[in-house]
């Protein structure tokens, strides 16, 4: 199955950290096609709002048809979609983007921030060897649950929690080693991921962001610099919303 | 119950298009939209060789709206011509090229590219506010406008639609001069220019400083230009500018545009165009009305 935009059902939403809102979404059909790193346009209920909030997705529950997102609040939108409770309706368009290649590679897992919630459902399907490396602001959220899929290290850019400084700091500090490098994060966080791969010659799966309005590769309003010529734009521009939002570290200009 | 309008010769079978730039080359929206459906599909701009477009952040969200500066990134009409013509033509579309350029010759050669073409119609995007040469350049200056609109219908084997630029004093004027250049009909609004500061940051929202501001915030802008253009020119007119539901579209037609185009909305709901479609043969019910063509300019 495709895309689709549907009204979907709030089935439960929670603070989990400051400003970082835990939802669960029925989704329907919509669910069966989701993989890791994928992600949903999100709508907002006033009309003044007119472009969707892309918003990763952190679990895909087959069974019950629904999907869970992770999302911190960054503005209107965002605010907006924290005050609702079970019972409540959005929009939602999905699942958008190509999402993580799974390789059978002894992989490290790297989320920075708001990156972290695609990493879960990342790891869940991820069934071989892996380490977790997770870099927070000060405060948690989600950790119990990687603790669950395997080895965790963390940092923090006030040293609140884990080591102080940066995930690449906890990578080194605790001598993490792998074959494949999964991450999404902020921007200085991937290039220094794309750094570190490079350096190491290893394979580095990153995930992008960018102000969007389409979502699905019409309005060209989320790029990002390619390596090479891209094939469907003919120029050397790849679209993080079609194209990506993962991409492999090394065929994109960051 | 007649929906379909007459464009300088070409039927469509209802007034509804797309907006370039808003709809790619129609695939993009083709899990969503039957584009045989529509009255036409207007492709985002090409130009003669393949441009990169702005840098990012090139699209900000506005009250009511938003803002791009794309910057007319495209492939260019050679990949146009081999890929995205082919594409519409299988989905029986009936086909617009937007088509852009840095320089008159630009514009011409693109314009005589597509002269073998199986297109139907041709506009020409003589508005872009976001790209330094040409662009909005030809489209301020009524001479200007006069002297690209004979030059490209000079060469144009299909009806050329001149896109219109609001940030103009006199929409009036520039509509009488792409007129009396030759122009088959106009299209209007653009986007207006605006700009939006990103406070905490204490910098510019968009990479170029500079973006087009559309949606529903400047509909009432795009409904009086239509309206003012209409009383000015014979030709037909395709009026946009915010239009989301089918009385948008109605309030465009009753000013005096034969058709319109659907814009933002399609990044708010693909299918749009279809509802917009349908509300306006519901509205045709309601109002006992056989010809969608009787309503055009009814509001004098």
């Amino acid at each position: 199955m495709g895309i689709t935009k549907i009204t979907a059902e709030i089935v439960s939403q929670s603070s989990i950290a400051t400003d970082v809102y835990d939802m669960r979404l029925n989704v329907g059909d919509m669910v069966q096609s989701a993989k890791p790193g994928q992600f949903v346009s999100v709508y907002s209920n006033d009309g003044s709002k007119l472009l969707p909030r892309p918003i990763s997705i952190c679990g895909i529950d087959q069974a019950a048809g629904e999907l869970r997102i992770v999302y911190r609040v960054a503005g209107e939108g965002t605010k907006e979609f924290s005050t609702y409770q079970a019972g409540d309706h959005l929009d939602v368009m999905g699942p958008l983007g190509n999402g993580y290649t799974l390789k059978d590679k002894k992989a490290i897992l790297i989320g920075g921030g708001i990156g972290i919630p695609p990493m879960l459902e990342l790891a869940k399907q991820l069934k071989c060897e892996k380490s977790i490396v997770l870099g927070y602001r000060d405060e948690t959220f989600l950790k119990e649950e990687f603790e669950e899929l395997g080895d965790v290290y963390v940092s923090s850019d006030l040293g609140t929690v884990g080591i102080k400084g940066t995930v690449l700091d906890a990578i080194r500090e605790y001598s993490v080693e792998g074959e494949i490098i999964y991450a999404c994060g902020p921007m200085p966080m991937l290039r220094a991921v794309k750094a570190y791969a490079a350096a190491k010659g290893m394979e580095a799966q990153i995930s992008l962001e960018e102000r969007m309005a389409c979502g699905i590769g019409a309005c060209l309003g989320c790029v990002c610099k390619s390596k090479e010529v891209d094939p469907h734009t003919h120029v050397n521009n790849k679209r993080i919303c079609k194209d990506g939002p993962v991409f492999d570290a090394e065929e994109v200009e960051i | 119950m007649n929906l379909s309008v007459n464009i300088a010769g070409v039927t469509w079978k209802n007034p509804v298009t797309v907006a370039s730039g808003t709809f790619g080359s129609g695939a993009e929206y083709s899990e969503f939209v039957d584009l045989s459906q529509l009255g036409a599909v207007t492709t985002k701009g090409v130009a003669n060789i393949p441009w990169e477009g702005n840098p990012t952040p090139r699209v900000a969200e506005t009250y009511g709206g938003m803002m791009n500066a794309i910057g007319l990134q495209n492939p260019g009409i050679d990949v146009f011509v081999k890929r995205d013509i082919p594409y519409l033509k299988e989905h029986q579309a009936t086909i617009i090229v937007n088509v852009c350029g840095k320089s008159q010759e630009d514009y011409v050669e693109v314009v005589e590219r597509l002269g073998d073409q199986p297109v139907d119609m041709l506009e020409i995007n003589v508005s872009c506010p976001n790209v330094k040469e040409g662009g909005i350049a030809f489209g301020q200056n009524p001479d200007a406008l006069y002297e690209i609109t004979k030059a490209v219908k000079a060469k144009a084997k299909q009806p050329v639609i001149m896109k219109l630029s609001p940030n103009v004093t006199s929409i009036a004027e520039m509509a009488r001069a792409a007129e009396a250049g030759g122009a088959d009909a106009v299209s209007l609004i653009n986007t207006l220019t605006g700009m939006k500061i990103d406070v905490e940051r204490q910098a510019f929202v968009l990479a170029n400083k500079t973006g087009g501001l559309s949606g529903p915030a400047i509909k009432p802008v795009a409904v009086r230009m239509v309206y003012e253009t209409a009383h000015a020119v014979k030709i037909p007119i395709i009026g946009m500018g915010g239009i989301c539901t089918a009385a948008d579209a109605l309030e465009f037609i009753m000013a005096g545009a034969t058709a319109v185009s659907v814009g933002t909305a399609n990044f708010h709901d693909p299918m749009t165009t279809m509802k917009v479609i349908a509300g306006m043969e519901d509205y045709m019910k309601r109002h006992n009305i056989e010809d969608i063509n009787d309503l055009i300019g009814i509001v004098k």
